[in-house]
């Protein structure tokens, strides 16, 4: 492939057999491993090149004018390789400076720049979230003067999809984990023979906390992550852009009916959660304490205060807006690629769903403050 | 050299149907070395469905498709992927990759196939960016940051990477201004004779016809026919004789059928 000799300070390059792409590994290797030191003539022989490809030729002349620039004079045996005309003509066209690379920084000035980009980029975000609660707000109050502007059908199509077609793993979901808490409450309080506890675990976990918690996060990474994967490929093929040049306002008509959509679908989506729950804890009463229908019902009364109920639901409209809200911001930020639509799609469930819990906490330290 | 060792692409009775739909009805298509082809057709005669077949993107429902020589309808996908290393192509948008950048778009085949350091495929990117005229700061940029005709010259850029002998390009001209539409058309044109290059253009660009392809292609009634641009111009059939003398075609022919 490459032969070198060198003696006098008289570098001989023997070229020979396929200098093409496919062996760029080898040719590599052998440019890489040609003497380094300063030679007064470098002499090019290709009478034995059968084949030859232009990348190969390019790093050829790159290894030879870095002989140049030491002082090396270059000639050629039997006339330069084919290619050569064509590169010598193409640096005549553009010229050539390097490649640019970002500047290099020491790593104690990457730890502060890492910091400070993440801290920007977090005080930019909360500001992003606050603007589109504003322009939500503000469209909804609009839209309250001109009725018509609501979008009954859109809302209703949202309702759909997020609501009604959710029911099954909801209940699903909700059937499950009443299971699980019956059964191990179950056990843990025969020791201390209250196992008719059991009733009241269930009655008051599943209405005020797990009923409502579990739907928003199934509803967060069903819904939450379709919001922003369908307003983000709207962003992508500039539909946004499209709307906003016909004079629609795309918080109207794509963010305002999603929100209100999941606002009226979560309560609903929360009582079905907390019947199928009550439903799963009756199912294992009977099998496990032994407890008639009847008797888990007047049970289940007794555990009952009268605002069980309504303090879970409560939540359930709060928690859709948070969800919607973050779906839909997340969707319309992404711009230029598909990988940024992955990549908000992905925040848009994380954020929904630890805005919901942490939301959540706020609500159980609220409500035994006021004793509700 | 026998007729059939002159030519790179040989399209022989290709018939594509899609259900009902007969898109294709017996294309034969002869590309010989050296040549720009371009492939002319009205929307929806099937100009891309063509393309796709010729690159192996699709199985054709009957016919036979050779590059150079070889049948690439009969291979498996692993003999396929060395005729694929064979040529580049160019998509009607680019096609470049959004999420990289055009240095790594550029690199990406290269990536793929050889092992090589950094510096080598830095320099090998500059030589695929001098080739398609585009400045070195262009490398560090993603997609979504150049023009259209920046775009079209990238990925040019990038189906120039393992140096091919064949190039095809789908619409190449589309949607740029008629400076930067002739621009690229003589890039083509000059990358196309320093290399000695093939090239199979689709376009709707009458210039380009007019200024760099040396045969002309045209699907018309599910069946191709293949002549001299003047061959072509001359052609009694209604569509052909309405795409090149009709009312947008007259200013551009003018000069060339006196």
């Amino acid at each position: 492939m490459l032969d070198t000799e060198l003696h006098n300070n008289q570098l001989l390059l023997r070229l020979s057999g396929h200098w093409t792409v496919n062996r760029l590994e080898a040719i590599e290797k052998a440019l890489s491993a040609l003497p380094a030191t300063e030679v007064a003539a470098v002499s090019v022989d290709c009478t034995a090149l059968e084949q030859s490809d232009l990348g190969p030729m390019w790093l050829l002349r790159h290894a030879l004018q870095a002989y140049q620039r030491g002082g090396a004079h270059i000639n050629y045996v039997a006339g330069a390789p084919e290619h050569f005309a064509f590169l010598d003509d193409l640096q005549v066209h553009t010229g050539s400076p390097h490649v640019t690379r970002e500047a290099t920084l020491l790593w104690p000035e990457k730890v502060v720049a890492t910091f400070g980009k993440r801290a920007v980029k977090i005080g930019k975000h909360a500001l992003g979230h606050l603007d589109h609660f504003g322009r939500i707000v503000i469209t909804e109050f609009a839209a309250l003067r001109q009725p018509q502007r609501f979008r009954p059908a859109s809302i209703a199509r949202h309702v759909y999809e997020t609501g009604i077609n959710a029911i099954p793993i909801v209940s699903l979901i909700a059937f499950f984990v009443a299971v699980i808490i019956a059964y191990i409450g179950a056990s843990q309080l025969r020791s201390f023979g209250a196992t008719i506890y059991t009733v009241d675990l269930i009655t008051v976990g599943v209405l005020r906390e797990l009923g409502v918690l579990l739907t928003a996060v199934i509803v967060a990474g069903r819904s939450g992550s379709a919001f922003a994967a369908e307003i983000g490929v709207m962003q992508l093929n500039d539909e946004v852009d499209a709307l906003k040049s016909i004079g629609i306002d795309p918080i109207e008509v794509l963010v305002v009916p999603r929100v209100i959509g999941l606002i009226i679908a979560l309560p609903l989506l929360t009582i079905i959660a907390d019947a199928m729950g009550l439903a799963g804890g009756a199912l294992l009463s009977k099998w496990l304490l032994d407890l008639s229908l009847s008797q888990f019902l007047s049970r289940v009364q007794d555990a009952l205060a009268s605002t069980t109920f309504w303090a879970g639901l409560i939540k359930a409209p709060v928690f859709a807006l948070l969800i919607g809200m973050i779906g839909t911001y997340r969707g319309m930020q992404v711009r230029e690629s598909s990988r940024e639509l992955g990549r908000l799609t992905t925040t848009a469930v994380v954020e929904s769903i630890f805005m919901v819990i942490f939301a959540n906490a706020v609500f159980a330290v609220v409500f035994v403050e006021l004793d509700f | 050299m026998s007729a059939t060792d002159s030519n790179v692409v040989s399209v022989r009775g290709v018939i594509n149907r899609f259900g009902d739909q007969v898109i294709h009805d017996g294309v034969d298509m002869d590309v010989r070395y050296g040549e720009v082809l371009g492939i002319v057709g009205g929307s929806g005669s099937g100009k891309s469905v063509l393309l796709r077949t010729i690159l192996g993107l699709q199985k054709p429902t009957a016919g036979q498709v050779l590059i150079e020589g070889a049948d690439i309808t009969a291979m498996s996908e692993k003999q396929l992927l060395s005729v694929k290393r064979r040529y580049g192509v160019t998509f009607q948008h680019g096609a470049l990759f959004s999420s990289l950048t055009i240095a790594e778009n550029i690199q990406l085949p290269m990536r793929e196939f050889c092992n090589l350091k950094q510096g080598t495929l830095d320099e090998l990117t500059e030589l695929r960016l001098n080739m398609v005229g585009l400045p070195l700061s262009a490398a560090t940029k993603l997609p979504s940051q150049l023009s259209g005709g920046m775009i079209k010259r990238a990925a040019l850029a990038r189906a120039l990477a393992l140096d091919p002998q064949l190039l095809f390009l789908d619409e190449p001209t589309a949607g740029l201004d008629p400076i930067s539409a002739s621009e690229f058309d003589h890039l083509v044109r000059y990358l196309q004779d320093s290399l000695k290059l093939t090239v199979v253009m689709i376009t709707h660009d009458l210039d380009s016809l007019l200024t760099i392809c040396d045969r002309v292609a045209v699907l018309v009634d599910k069946k191709m026919i293949i002549d001299t641009l003047d061959g072509i111009m001359n052609n009694p059939h209604p569509w052909i004789h309405e795409y090149f003398h009709g009312p947008r075609a007259r200013g551009v022919t003018a000069g060339v059928t006196t």
